[in-house]
């Protein structure tokens, strides 16, 4: 097998017995991205000469007898909205032109603590805003399972890089469900963690209230192992909590006996998939067989989550994104005042769903209508967040799908924007409340073979119990050991 | 939809450009968001307080101490103009 296919606790694991060189498992995965992601697109750059500079150290590190550091000498790939010291950060974007990163994410100083190999810059929907990777400005990543599918989004890059042994794990961003949902649809775990579980200091923001970075990753144990890596109060982001980070993967032993689980009953919507709902059904039977105790719930806000989603992030973006003008960094279209500058270069810069989004902040916010649709959103997000805590009262996580359909065709939805935002139906409450969200394989489709994925909500830093139960469920039904078609 | 939305308007508030196809695509897809949106004017949400975000946390402050920071060369290295250790921008004031 090559190392390029393990999981990042597999490959530690052989690195620390000296039975494999860090190198190689580097080598392995840039020989895996010459052969697919010609046709995957998956990465919009990579270096491949530091990347293995990188590794020999991690094996000059091993030689004297260090493996004390979890994810020493492991490739893991980074979406392109998280900053990395020297390297290229575009967000996908025209607007940032050569932008180079003058300082690098707490994150990235967190998995070069625990000894990773930080290579790769991996595609996304534009800044963030997109289902399904084809807002990118440098073209669409294909699904590795059906290249004329899409691979979810935003961090569509991460999650097909991941699902086709590209690199061993991946980082990504989720406002609405950006890890959650190019997890499900590419077959591989994603978590969003806690808002507030990991800094977001070096995160391009989007929705500041709503982001958080988060794992995409081959199992769930190497999901906790790298949310201990990544979690901790930051003195850099004034939003991140000190609270004490648990050693996730050490709870992960398949324990889940009386643990309650709640189904909700406003998500059994019209328009779900039958096969998506039968596997998301049979994932819960199959939590119960091994001890779970499933019990109802009702979130009764959920239909106005998306609603109110699209009020807070587009407002909190066109917020954000003031700051791409052309006056201090990326490209600028030169004007004959300041306003036409800004005006041409933010024209000529952002593409169409960014455009959109700005505009729809910009109105939102604007003098008159603040108080009919920004300041009535967040008053609905408090009913959202309220309807969550009081379930959690009863229960320890909540089942849901992850997404209402598998993996859907390259342009299908991509000229209607209500369609695909009404996509993230299951995704969004977890942002809007604050909470923490694994996607876990739960089956595929039937002609043609798609990934399905569970999604398990937990609690505020409550991402202990879903991990557990997401560990338990994989391990009893081993869909993430399914690759995609070797055709690929 | 507002009656009184107006593209062109919202445009310039955000310094965006737009071309006139833009201008026409975008006001008719926001319409349908926007229609979308008001389904949030069916919920009684009186006496209920907004939430701006989801943490427990409030006033956050650090010591108010100088520290390393970018040089002036590595704040101006990204920058499509620089001359002297500074922005070069159009003309503001004449």
């Amino acid at each position: 097998m090559m190392l390029n296919q393990l999981t990042t606790w597999q490959i530690a694991a052989k690195l620390a017995r000296r039975e494999a060189s860090a190198r190689q498992a580097m080598q392995d995965c840039l020989d895996q991205i010459q052969r697919v992601d010609g046709r995957l697109h998956a990465f919009l750059s990579y270096d491949a000469a530091d990347a293995l500079a990188q590794a020999g150290q991690a094996d000059q590190a091993l030689a004297s007898g260090a493996a004390d550091k979890p994810l020493l000498g492991v490739p893991i790939a980074i979406k392109d909205v998280i900053a990395v010291r020297g390297q290229p950060l575009s967000c996908a974007s025209k607007i940032l032109g050569n932008f180079v990163s003058p300082y690098s994410a707490t994150v990235i100083e967190k998995l070069r603590e625990a000894g990773a190999v930080v290579f790769g810059r991996l595609n996304m929907d534009e800044f963030a805003m997109g289902s399904s990777t084809e807002n990118s400005a440098f073209g669409a990543t294909r699904n590795p399972w059906d290249l004329s599918r899409i691979p979810g989004g935003s961090s569509g890059g991460s999650a097909a890089a991941v699902a086709a042994d590209e690199c061993l794990a991946a980082l990504g961003s989720d406002t609405g469900g950006s890890i959650r949902q190019p997890a499900a649809l590419c077959g591989c775990v994603g978590l969003k963690p806690t808002y507030g579980r990991v800094s977001r200091y070096g995160l391009v923001a989007f929705a500041s209230s709503l982001d958080q970075i988060g794992s995409l990753t081959k199992d769930v144990r190497d999901a906790a192992l790298l949310l201990a890596a990544i979690s901790g109060q930051d003195p850099r982001d004034s939003t991140s909590v000190p609270q004490p980070v648990p050693d996730y993967a050490s709870g992960l032993n398949g324990d889940i006996k009386g643990l309650k689980i709640g189904l909700a009953r406003e998500y059994m919507i019209g328009g779900l998939d039958p096969q998506v709902s039968a596997a998301v059904q049979a994932a819960v039977k199959q939590l119960e067989k091994l001890g779970a105790h499933i019990v109802e719930i009702s979130l009764p806000h959920t239909q106005y989550a998306v609603a109110a989603y699209y009020i807070i992030a587009t407002a909190e973006a066109s917020a954000n994104l003031a700051r791409f003008d052309g006056i201090r960094y990326g490209a600028r279209v030169e004007g004959a005042d300041p306003i036409e500058l800004y005006s041409k270069t933010r024209g000529a810069g952002f593409g169409p769903e960014v455009k959109r989004r700005v505009i729809l902040g910009t109105y939102v916010l604007s003098s008159g209508y603040y108080d009919a649709y920004y300041l009535r959103a967040q008053k609905v997000r408090t009913l959202i967040r309220r309807d969550f805590l009081e379930a959690f009262a009863h229960v320890d996580a909540i089942a849901t799908p992850t997404t209402p359909t598998a993996a859907f065709r390259v342009g299908e939805k991509s000229g209607d924007p209500l369609q695909m935002y009404l996509s993230d139906i299951f995704t969004i409450s977890c942002n809007l409340a604050g909470i923490c969200g694994v996607s876990v394989p739960c089956g595929f489709t039937e002609n043609p073979k798609l990934p399905i994925g569970l999604q398990l909500l937990g609690k505020p830093f409550g991402e202990e119990t879903i991990l557990k139960l997401a560990h338990a469920y994989e391990q009893s039904a081993n869909w993430h050991k399914e690759k995609p078609p070797p055709s690929l | 939809m507002s009656p009184d939305f107006d593209i062109k308007y919202v445009a310039h508030l955000a310094r965006l450009s737009l071309t006139p196809a833009e201008e026409e695509q975008f006001a008719a897809q926001l319409a349908g968001i926007l229609e979308y949106i008001e389904k949030l004017k069916q919920l009684d949400v009186s006496g209920i307080e907004p939430t701006a975000h989801a943490v427990p946390l409030v006033n956050v402050a650090r010591a108010d101490r100088v520290r390393p920071s970018l040089s002036n060369e590595e704040a101006l290295r990204n920058a499509p103009a620089k001359a002297n250790g500074l922005f070069i921008v159009p003309k503001i004031v004449e």
